[in-house]
């Protein structure tokens, strides 16, 4: 079973945005964006740039009949700039025009003054000025002081992570079609439907059911289309509705790069306290999150670091602040863990420091404190079914380890030019929406008379192959070939309320949902089938394989035969699933409850190599041992991991935004922005799957996939930091990611000078 | 008005009026409407739009894959353009079955750039290697899979094309029999033959001139489309000479031409390798060895190895030719030695009493597909472990791509000890003026290159230097 659309993948025929074939009368639209971080607009001219030929309308502001809001969380964002602008590419005029062509040449020709302000673009700046999103939140347990009074070593320091660039293949980008009426279809590039729903019901000043959201599929999502897709979406919709005519917008690499937000940049300060054993006593860390200019997704980011703090150990005291900080950037956004991975990096790091300072090696303290069953997390939670130390023990034994790490002081002996290093890297992370409310899903059936089946979901299928599975479930639960099913596209007129496909949880909640519709019309179809064959109320009727059994005996009964049978006896062949996450709850004010359903867990092995010389890295390998539960398809999954991977591997090795003094992302094209190609991902991977793990939360007790395993690719910044030290013979002080290759040789040279 | 250009795209001819300076990517989708080439960045930099373009060459019908959002259409006539709708048959062919069958594909977005290229590398290529064949998709770019998946189906496709008795003539016959193209190829070459025209003269002027537009088009093809453009492309430009004291080698050449050319078989043997650094196969089959030249960045590959081979370029102007050396071409950044009815025609390199040395070393962010931080070449003649001669250049340390002048003069005549690699190093930093930008700050170039010019003695005299002092 592979991921269902992949022969059209294959084949060039799949469809995104930018492929729809356009109405003769449609439009196009470009976006003027604030060349400025921070200022006011003190006047402008638009009579040049409306003068071309071809330009129908430039809007601003002024234009939006309802609400000048897209704010997510906190209500703080507008879709198109009043008098002020915050960061470097917010929106202010759009153009729209016959061809994209001209509408791009209208743009050069807007004529805007401002007052610049001065801007922010650190997050210690931001926090020194008292500029936030929110107030800190705190997540603590035990007593730290007494935690530290205990600790026969402390160590204290600082680390900080940098953004990450989404890179999905396909641009921001959204097509509106003006409908009978008020009512309006947006065709869009998101991973929530819902909140561009929502939002442009807002702008526009019309209810909720006037929009039609459609989601066919995405270029790849990464957490940059959760609420980054909005704006787009409803700029298209305002301009198909100022202009009464179909409108795209598709942003270039360039715009996209520029304008949307990364993963939070991050710095934290974190005192770590340890008894003589190795035994992690407290744990004090402190986040600076980048937020960018408004708020976006910050606070629930944040709030992610600070469940993820201690990663998969058990610390009894901890106090984890988190600071959202206002700067002048873009607003920074989900990505792929979602602040896990800043949360856990900090915690990493801090082991590695007092592992130092103890004399002993790193991975002795990780293995001494990983999580048990009956744990108490920061916040509350019990550990159950903990597979932290079976996946770390696998790992050990699976691939030899210590046979590894003896060859690996083998080669560094030996050899001069290239030095290798290792690290463990363990990950346990939360599934559910940390807002329990966003734990719902919704699944509608419908069997068409002739045996084919039609479900439609929330999730959006963006690669990870959400659709797949969730027809796995479904043929599953009706045991039928899955051949006769088709998922529809994401459409919120067909789901309503919809959450995000977001938080690794898409596949969860929508095949759970998927699963109690089945479920429903499979009992519809019991009954039509016992009618059908005179069975008694109590024979055992099932299908299996698509015939109808009665008694384990097999009859005549085939699906197709069936399904018509109970549409011609006026039954219905529709249901409509509806799942909510059972049993979670998280207390904002104290900051405890029990928030996942359940955590995933895993322990990777990389081995890096560098170049002694020339100052460059290489990851060799990375072996994993991961727990899946009973993997709904296992293809799938090792795609996910091997995927997410590298793109953490990207994260801390290569992915280096830098911004300018005055705001502007340098590292503005992918001349410039480097994420891993072929040669960057490991020599060797090796994903192993957990044995024996059973989840009652995941459908057939599966687990969520997404996020988990791109935390393992911190592994790599630890691999190479140790084969620096295994060359310097001394410890390295980089404590900031990511380990640039310039970075290394800055690192083995630059005291030696 | 222009004149009809004519090539044929998948199976049709077309023969069509258009800015020349349309890229064929926005023919392709907005003109032929065919979408499955996406575009991903419009700088060559992820390879989505990737196709292939085959042309008759030395009578007969080569492919190559190229990126064609930087690909002027003006450089497509006569020429068959293929695109992912091209290569589909009614079933997937043996390289897509291995896509699907490794799920190597996740979005889909990049997938019909990674058929095209490794299409074109089996086309192209009797024995396949797996290190070959990866390093064909080296230009396109993936954020779902994590390669591991893609390079799994890069193995069995390997190992099933080796497993046919594959002929290393008249290969597409073969490869339709064999499924991978679909039967109308058998009729592109005699298509392509009633299509050919001749050479043509044109005038230069003060236009933006145009060779394989993998720099200028760089996110720039609204600005070309709006100005007075030469495509230099008609003076076929890629032809390779010689005589007994140099080779001369047409500004028009491509990089991969270049790369592939039995020049560098028989004197730079290692450089092949050396120039899989050079971009990707994507840009290299468009790029040209003039355009890399004229760009006159300063961490120009072929500028700085050039430089070391101590080349020479011809200039030409209407009739007239001049012929001066490389190292004066590059007056300051981004100006060079060239007028603006001038055109660099060739380039003249010496050919070098062997046994003499080459190496080049280049240190980005990314290893492949990456612009340098630093990059530096040498060639070296020796005799018993003494210089000879040295021309050694850098880029990335100075306005311009840089023959570091006093460095080689110094290594002259000096015997190959650490001591005097060490002193070289030294020498090197007071040549240089490196800048803090993107591709890395002051601090780190300057530390960069000796290191670099260590990295070239060791490679070039593994036996002699005892690397622990080095390093």
């Amino acid at each position: 079973m592979k991921n269902f659309d992949a022969i059209n993948h294959i084949k060039g025929k799949s469809i995104y945005i930018d492929d729809f074939v356009l109405p003769q009368n449609a439009l196009f639209a470009s976006v003027f964006f604030s060349p400025i971080a921070h200022g006011k607009i003190i006047s402008f001219n638009l009579e040049k740039a409306k003068s071309i030929d071809g330009v129908v309308a430039i809007l601003s502001s002024k234009d939006i009949p309802g609400e000048n809001q897209i704010g997510g969380i906190i209500q703080d964002e507008v879709l198109l700039a009043e008098n002020e602008v915050h960061f470097i590419g917010e929106s202010i005029f759009v153009v729209v025009a016959k061809s994209l062509e001209i509408a791009r040449k209208s743009k050069k020709l807007i004529e805007i003054e401002f007052e610049e302000l001065p801007a922010i673009i650190n997050e210690r700046e931001a926090f020194a000025k008292n500029s936030l999103l929110a107030p800190p939140v705190i997540f603590a347990n035990g007593n730290i002081e007494e935690g530290f009074s205990e600790s026969d070593f402390i160590i204290e320091g600082s680390f900080s992570s940098g953004g990450q660039e989404h890179l999905y293949l396909e641009t921001q980008g959204a097509f509106s079609i003006p409908q009978e009426g008020e009512r309006i279809k947006i065709i869009s590039s998101t991973q929530n439907p819902s909140a561009v729903q929502k939002q442009a019901s807002k702008v526009l000043g019309i209810s909720m059911n006037k929009i039609e959201v459609e989601v066919l599929r995405l270029g790849g999502g990464f957490g940059g289309k959760e609420d980054q897709a909005t704006p787009w979406a409803v700029i298209s919709a305002l301009a198909a509705r100022i202009t009464n005519s179909p409108v795209k917008l598709v942003l270039s690499r360039q715009e996209d790069l520029l304008v949307t937000g990364k993963r939070h940049p991050y710095s934290s300060d974190f005192k770590i306290g340890l008894n003589k054993d190795g035994k992690i006593l407290a744990y004090e860390v402190t986040y600076f999150q980048n937020g960018g200019a408004v708020a976006d997704l910050s606070t629930a980011v944040l709030e992610r670091t600070l469940f993820h703090a201690t990663n998969s150990y058990f610390i009894p005291n901890v106090k984890a602040t988190g600071i959202s900080c206002k700067t002048n950037l873009p607003p920074n956004t989900a990505f792929r863990g979602f602040g896990g991975p800043q949360g856990m990096f900090v915690i990493e790091f801090a082991i590695e420091q007092a592992a130092n300072k103890i004399g002993i090696p790193k991975h002795e303290i990780q293995k001494k404190n990983l999580l048990k069953d009956g744990d108490e997390l920061h916040y509350g939670q019990i550990v159950e079914n903990s597979n932290s130390e079976s996946c770390w023990q696998k790992a050990e034994i699976q691939f030899n380890i210590e046979n590894q790490i003896r060859e690996i002081k083998r080669f560094n002996s030996e050899n001069q030019l290239y030095k290798k290093g290792f690290s463990f890297m363990p990950i346990c992370f939360g599934i559910s929406f940390t807002s329990t409310f966003l734990n719902q899903a919704n699944s509608l059936i419908h069997i068409y008379h002739d045996g084919s089946v039609s479900i439609s979901t929330a999730a959006v299928e963006m690669g990870q192959g959400v659709n797949a599975k969730i027809a796995i479930a479904a043929a599953k639960t009706f045991s039928i070939n899955i051949e006769r099913i088709r998922i529809e596209t994401t459409n919120t007129s067909r789901n309503a309320n919809t959450s995000p496909t977001a938080a690794s949880s898409g596949a969860d909640m929508n095949a759970n949902a998927t699963i109690l519709a089945a479920k429903e019309i499979l009992a519809r179809l019991i009954e039509s089938a016992r009618t059908e064959l005179n069975a008694n109320p109590t024979d055992l009727i099932e299908i299996i394989d698509e015939i109808v059994f009665v008694n384990h005996e097999k009859t005549n009964l085939t699906w197709e035969k069936l399904i018509w049978r109970t549409y011609f006896n006026r039954i219905n062949l529709s249901a409509h699933g509806f799942y909510a996450t059972p049993n979670i709850h998280f207390d904002r004010k104290t900051n405890k409850g029990k928030p996942f359903a359940y955590h995933v867990y895993g322990t990777a092995f990389t081995i890096a190599k560098i170049d002694v010389l020339r100052g460059i890295s290489k990851i060799e390998s990375v072996q994993i041992v991961h727990d899946f539960g009973k993997s709904l398809n296992p293809e799938i999954d090792l795609g996910q991991v091997e995927g997410a991977l590298v793109q953490g591997i990207g994260w801390v090795t290569m992915e280096e935004l830098q911004y300018s003094e005055n705001g502007k992302l340098l590292a503005n094209s992918l001349s410039t922005y480097k994420i891993p190609d072929i040669y960057s991902s490991p020599d060797k991977t090796e994903v192993v799957f957990l044995d024996n793990s059973e989840n009652r939360f995941g459908p057939l007790s599966s687990k969520a996939i997404g996020e988990p395993p791109f935390m393992y690719g911190i592994g790599a910044f630890f691999a190479i930091k140790n084969a620096i030290e295994n060359a310097k013979q001394e410890k390295s002080k980089i404590n900031s990611s990511p380990i640039t290759n310039e970075k290394i040789l800055l690192e083995l040279y630059n005291e030696r000078k | 008005m222009n004149k009809a250009i004519k090539f044929i795209l998948n199976e049709t001819l077309f023969s069509i009026n258009i800015n020349p300076a349309t890229t064929l990517l926005d023919f392709i989708r907005n003109v032929a409407g065919l979408k499955g080439t996406k575009e991903g960045c419009r700088e060559g930099d992820c390879g989505a739009c990737a196709v292939l373009i085959g042309k008759i060459e030395n009578g007969s019908l080569n492919y190559k894959s190229i990126n064609s959002c930087l690909f002027p259409i003006a450089n497509a006539g006569n020429s068959h353009i293929v695109t992912i709708e091209g290569l589909n048959q009614v079933e997937l062919n043996p390289i897509q079955k291995e896509f699907n069958e490794e799920s190597a594909t996740q979005c889909g977005f990049c997938t019909p750039g990674f058929i095209n290229s490794l299409t074109s590398y089996i086309i192209e290529n009797q024995h396949l290697t797996k290190k070959n064949a990866e390093n064909s998709v080296a230009g396109n770019i993936c954020r779902c899979t994590g390669y591991s998946s893609i390079k799994r189906a890069i193995e069995n496709i390997v190992e099933h094309f080796n497993s046919l008795n594959s002929p290393q003539n008249d290969r597409i016959p073969w490869l339709v029999e064999n499924g991978i193209l679909p039967k109308y190829f058998l009729e592109i070459e005699s298509r392509l033959q009633q299509i050919s025209e001749n050479k043509n003269e044109i005038e230069i002027k003060n236009t933006i001139k145009i060779a394989g537009g993998t720099d200028l088009f760089v996110q720039k093809h609204e600005n070309l489309l709006e100005n007075n453009v030469t495509f230099l492309s008609k003076l076929k430009l890629n032809f390779f000479d010689e005589n007994e004291k140099l080779v001369e080698i047409g500004s028009g050449t491509t990089i991969e031409e270049f790369r592939n050319s039995d020049f560098i078989s028989e004197f730079y043997p290692k450089l092949k390798e050396k120039l899989e650094l050079f971009a990707s196969p994507l840009i290299r089959n468009s790029a040209t060895i003039g355009g890399n030249l004229v760009n006159a960045s300063p961490i120009g590959d072929i500028s700085i190895i050039l430089l070391a081979m101590n080349a020479k370029i011809k200039i030409k102007q209407n009739e007239d030719f001049r012929i001066i050396n490389l190292n004066e071409f590059f007056k300051s950044y981004k100006k060079v030695d060239l007028a603006e009815n001038e055109i660099i025609y060739s380039i003249q390199i010496p050919k070098q009493e062997k046994p003499f040395l080459f190496n080049f070393e280049k240190v980005s962010k990314r290893i492949h597909l990456d612009i340098a931080s630093v990059n530096t070449a040498i060639q070296i003649t020796y005799e018993n472990y003494s210089i000879k001669t040295c021309k050694i250049s850098a880029g990335g340390i100075a306005p311009i791509p840089k023959f570091l002048s006093k460095t080689s003069d110094f290594l002259c005549g000096k015997n190959i000890t650490i001591e005097n690699i060490k002193l070289a190093t030294e020498i090197a930093q007071t040549e240089i003026s490196p800048i803090s930008d993107i591709r890395g700050t002051e601090n780190y170039k300057r530390l960069l290159l000796p290191q670099l010019i260590k990295s070239h003695f060791i490679e070039l005299f593994p036996k002699i230097i005892d690397v622990r002092n080095l390093i």
